[in-house]
């Protein structure tokens, strides 16, 4: 990464220096700190609930799924705890990804790269997949060395076998627990287990053990640096009001051995308080020197603000020479200046804002949506139809929508024409003019609606028609308007 | 080019492309192995696709593939397969008794699904994509029948046609009274006013009322019947109602009158299969006139 090229390096065939760069492989050590207890407490938390989130049953009546998250691809219907949504819902989706994208932003503009630090899930993967090999292979000079030595003793052998047999365990895991958003969890590991579940579950599972395995194994840092787009995004939306894990060059320099401090410091010199114990690189997930300044590379895991945190505390410094810190207070601590930090300002301000809005809007469509609706479609060819008698009849195609878990009988009334009748094809209704149906639940209903009425009583062109459905059992209601076409 | 030997940024320290725009010059920085050896892949994987799939176009056709696939072939895989989804609901809809098929909601929407597509292929060219229909060609939508609006009877015009030359045809026609001499030029306006007046349409100022009823007593009834109420046995319109196939001015009865009229519709048995032709006189029916 970002090696430096030496023009002796360069022949005369290559007068652009290399085509491509060799991966330096990263060997991050243990540590231990604030930081990686709270990577610790979010690896759980984000895994706990990736993992067994699809066994979480909700009770929503006999004959409806009982699976709390559940997408149901066939029956086109997504199952969120108490909310059931229908496929032309999908704006919700939309909704939650505007707030989803938002709230990146202003955790960037917050705390820089929260998100790829913490959260994300090729970090999350990937720090488990370091664990395993840290509790296998040993740390970071122990891995180094087995690397490095050719010899394949049994002992060896048996570790990395070890390690890839956990890995893939994990990822088997990993794929495992994605298929079963996509049908009843329960049934389903009964069905994988017997080798009776559908071919497509463990395709799916192949598929997502295998990326699980590679990327969390072995491109790692590299998807990061290379493949994600984020890290350009955001070093885009990013200011200098936003903290990031920084090292603080007033106090860190000039970088001395403690020996020597310890004696400078006796004479009343001043020195930094780094005494280049490269702790902070050993550490470092994607194998960067943080004293170099904010790099496209960093995920802002904080690791080596732990790792030196340790260091200071052993050698009786204060903490945090690599901490949370924003550019301003670069520049104003090497002035001599107190740090300022400013969590409010405009682009936090906006950005909390439109999640607010989005998510009220979103709460508020949520809360108040009907749970029975009606769409209705004019016929296009014929608009009108005269009849032998002289009166006028439009068509009308009708789909009514019972998203409740219970059958609906419905009537159907229309307001508009004067001295129209009602009527609908397949339909002989016991309430004249007031066709009845039954819509049963969680479904829709496509009807053919015959509206006629005296030409001599409707003599517009065009009057607005108002179709109403009833629930003729909760009087719960639907409307829609169209027009009533003359000929 | 100049010489990029020497060509180190100095601020960076790394070599630059040798590409320079006013001053900026680029970094080489070179893509990490993975990748390159990623590209390569994805060349080699082409090959092998070129072998076991068509690929390159010949001069007259193209290189096969080993694995002789074709999206002709597989779309006929699709249909069939189609067809044999199809088959039991299809079944269903052609045991099923034709006055029943409206009271069961699902076959209901089969057989409109059904006949909607098949009408839009076979029947729109005449009667319009909803079954507007036009001059000469029936509107499907309303309440007016020539050869008469029940399931049973819709189902047999479409089997059977008119005047299509089917064994089991309508047959019965509009005769020429012009043409052919049976009625004076005269006679022909009188007796289309007396026509128009059937249905309240104004007549022309002069025109004798009495002389009128008297020619169509004389030529007309023996098909339209007493009053011109039309009969469907002959396919014979109701001349009292408001909707008029070819127009209803005085103009277009003279025409009617004196050159005759004897439109067609094919036969449709043979032609779609008897589940279909089910499918599309339910679909008919539905459509708003059926009785």
């Amino acid at each position: 990464m970002n090696k430096t090229v030496n023009p002796n390096e360069l022949t005369s065939d290559d007068d652009y220096g290399p085509l491509y760069a060799a991966r330096k492989k990263v060997y991050p050590q243990s540590t231990s700190g604030t930081f990686r207890r709270i990577k610790w407490g979010l690896m759980a938390f984000c895994l706990g609930v990736y993992y067994f989130l699809p066994f979480v049953r909700w009770n929503r009546g006999l004959g409806a799924p009982s699976q709390a998250v559940l997408i149901d691809l066939p029956n086109s219907r997504f199952y969120f705890f108490f909310i059931e949504l229908w496929p032309q819902e999908v704006y919700y989706f939309t909704g939650l990804l505007i707030v989803a994208a938002v709230a990146l932003f202003l955790m960037n503009s917050v705390g820089g790269r929260i998100w790829c630090g913490y959260l994300c899930p090729q970090t999350v993967w990937t720090d488990l997949f370091y664990a395993v090999e840290r509790f296998v292979e040993g740390d970071r000079r122990e891995r180094m060395k087995k690397d490095k030595s050719s010899g394949l003793t049994p002992r060896r052998v048996f570790e990395i076998a070890l390690k890839h047999s956990i890995w893939l365990m994990i990822a088997w895991w990993t794929g495992g627990a994605w298929v079963l958003y996509f049908s009843d969890a329960p049934t389903l590991v009964k069905e994988l287990l017997t080798f009776q579940a559908p071919m497509v579950a463990y395709i799916w599972i192949g598929i997502l053990t295998a990326t699980t395995y590679v990327l969390a194994g072995y491109m790692r840092e590299q998807v990061c640096t290379y493949m994600c787009p984020w890290p350009r995004i955001q070093a885009a939306l990013t200011d200098e009001w936003a903290l990031n894990v920084t090292y603080r060059y007033d106090r860190g320099e000039k970088r001395t051995s403690v020996k020597k401090a310890a004696e400078l410091r006796a004479l009343g010199e001043h020195v930094g308080d780094c005494v280049d114990c490269y702790q902070c690189v050993a550490v470092c997930p994607t194998g960067i020197d943080i004293r170099n300044g904010p790099q496209l590379e960093c995920i802002q895991c904080g690791l080596c603000i732990d790792a030196c945190d340790n260091v200071m505390t052993k050698i009786g410094r204060p903490t945090r020479l690599i901490g949370y810190d924003n550019d301003i207070n670069i520049q104003r601590r090497q002035e001599g200046k107190a740090p300022v930090y400013r969590i409010v300002r405009p682009r936090t301000i906006v950005y909390s804002a439109i999640i607010a809005a989005v998510g009220g809007i979103m709460l508020y469509t949520l809360a108040t949506r009907s749970l029975l609706d009606v769409n209705v479609l004019h016929d296009r060819n014929p608009v009108a139809v005269r009849l032998s008698d002289g009166s006028i009849r439009n068509a009308y195609t009708v789909r009514l929508l019972n998203k409740s878990g219970y059958d609906r009988v419905i009537a159907i009334d229309a307001d508009g024409p004067v001295n129209a009748t009602i009527h609908v094809v397949g339909v002989d209704s016991v309430t004249p003019d007031r066709p009845m149906i039954v819509i049963p639940r969680d479904s829709t209903s496509e009807l053919r609606l015959l509206v006629t009425a005296p030409a001599q009583s409707n003599p517009e062109k065009s009057i607005p028609v108002r179709f109403r459905v009833t629930d003729i059992g909760l009087g719960e209601a639907a409307s829609t308007t169209d027009n009533f076409v003359s000929p | 080019m100049t010489d990029h030997h020497s060509d180190i940024d100095s601020v960076s320290g790394k070599s630059t492309t040798g590409h320079e725009w006013d001053g900026i010059k680029e970094l080489n920085t070179p893509l990490p192995r993975w990748w390159v050896i990623s590209f390569y892949l994805t060349i080699i994987w082409s090959i092998g696709y070129w072998i076991v799939y068509p690929a390159w176009p010949l001069i007259s056709s193209h290189t096969t593939g080993l694995l002789g696939y074709s999206t002709r072939a597989s779309l006929a895989v699709e249909l069939s397969n189609l067809e044999t989804l199809r088959g039991e609901k299809m079944a269903a809809l052609a045991a099923a008794p034709l006055a029943d098929i409206e009271k069961d909601p699902a076959l209901l929407a089969l057989a409109r699904a059904k006949g909607r597509t098949v009408f839009g292929d076979n029947c729109a060219p005449c009667h319009g994509s909803g079954g507007a229909g036009a001059k000469g060609f029936p509107n499907l939508n309303d309440d007016d029948w020539l050869w008469g609006g029940t399931l049973e009877q819709i189902m047999q015009t479409i089997q059977f046609g008119a005047r299509s030359g089917h064994a089991k045809t309508h047959e019965g026609q509009m005769l020429a009274f012009g043409k052919d001499g049976v009625l004076k030029p005269d006679e022909i306006v009188t007796v289309a006013n007396y026509v128009r007046s059937l249905s309240g349409l104004p007549t022309r100022n002069g025109y004798d009322a009495a002389k009128g009823e008297k020619i169509f007593t004389e030529n007309c009834v023996a098909c339209h019947g007493d009053g011109g109420k039309g009969n469907q046995e002959m396919g014979a319109p109701n001349l009292t109602d408001k909707i008029w196939l070819y127009g209803s001015d005085e103009a277009t009865l003279i025409e009617t009158i004196s050159q005759g009229r004897a439109g067609v519709m094919p036969a449709w048995e043979g032609r779609l299969d008897p589940a279909t032709i089910k499918a599309m006189a339910v679909y008919v029916h539905s459509l708003g006139g059926g009785k």
